[in-house]
């Protein structure tokens, strides 16, 4: 899908997109190739981009609560 | 034609204010102290999640009704510095004992406490095995919520 595709269902600038577009390519989330002037992204169709982002959230708060469960003990057993 | 998507690692760092063996055991044998219990594999009931202290050792979830389902095992145990995991779930949280993903916890020393990083790769392994999320992200509206989706967690 070319960019101002994308763009046009979404609530923020076109410049915005392809800079989220960059960022999504570097995650390794989604694909693009030139298609003359213009380029063409696509999603991985196995739904690995959603897959990715839950996991990302879901580590940041399994870490979060080690991360208190940690500090809590060390503190139980420094008293 | 179209290039290959592989997704990048899920890298994460804590720092806890605690000596490193104290963080190294409360991520393994304490993980049922801290893991996260919104999630259930398999039907019962879940209790808490075990990790067993040895390279081999299995991963799974205690069920209140004394029943275990598998999550992944433990690859390499190198207490206190590190210890490599197998996670072996698929995209809709079942164990799947052919689909080996990696998380790689490492727990460094780091003036009065512990950084720990966590890695979790491989995750094209999940794809190639998942087809569960397909319709929801092959349409258009699929990319805003990938969009959505990303956003939220890199604004955390």
């Amino acid at each position: 899908m070319p960019v101002g595709e994308i763009a046009r269902g979404l609530p923020v600038t076109r410049p915005a997109v392809s800079q989220h577009l960059k960022v999504l390519k570097e995650a390794g989330l989604v694909g693009d190739r030139s298609e003359g002037t213009r380029r063409i992204y696509h999603i991985d169709p196995k739904g690995l981009g959603a897959m990715r982002a839950w996991l990302d959230q879901f580590w940041t708060g399994a870490l979060d609560a080690f991360a208190a469960e940690v500090e809590r003990s060390h503190k139980e057993e420094k008293q | 034609m179209s290039t290959q998507i592989r997704p990048a690692p899920v890298r994460k760092r804590v720092f806890v204010n605690a000596p490193q063996a104290r963080a190294f055991d409360v991520f393994t044998s304490g993980i049922g102290r801290w893991w996260p219990k919104s999630h259930k594999i398999g039907e019962a009931e879940l209790d808490k999640p075990v990790i067993e202290p040895r390279a081999g050792g299995r991963w799974y979830q205690l069920g209140v009704d004394g029943s275990s389902c598998d999550v992944g095992k433990v690859l390499e145990w190198d207490p206190p510095a590190r210890v490599l995991l197998a996670w072996q779930l698929s995209a809709d949280w079942a164990y799947d004992p052919d689909l080996v993903t990696e998380v790689e916890v490492t727990f460094t020393p780091e003036g009065s406490g512990t950084r720990v990083d966590l890695e979790h790769r491989m995750l094209e392994r999940i794809g190639e095995r998942a087809e569960t999320m397909r319709e929801a992200i092959d349409s258009p509206n699929g990319w805003g919520l990938l969009l959505r989706l990303y956003s939220e967690a890199s604004a955390e």
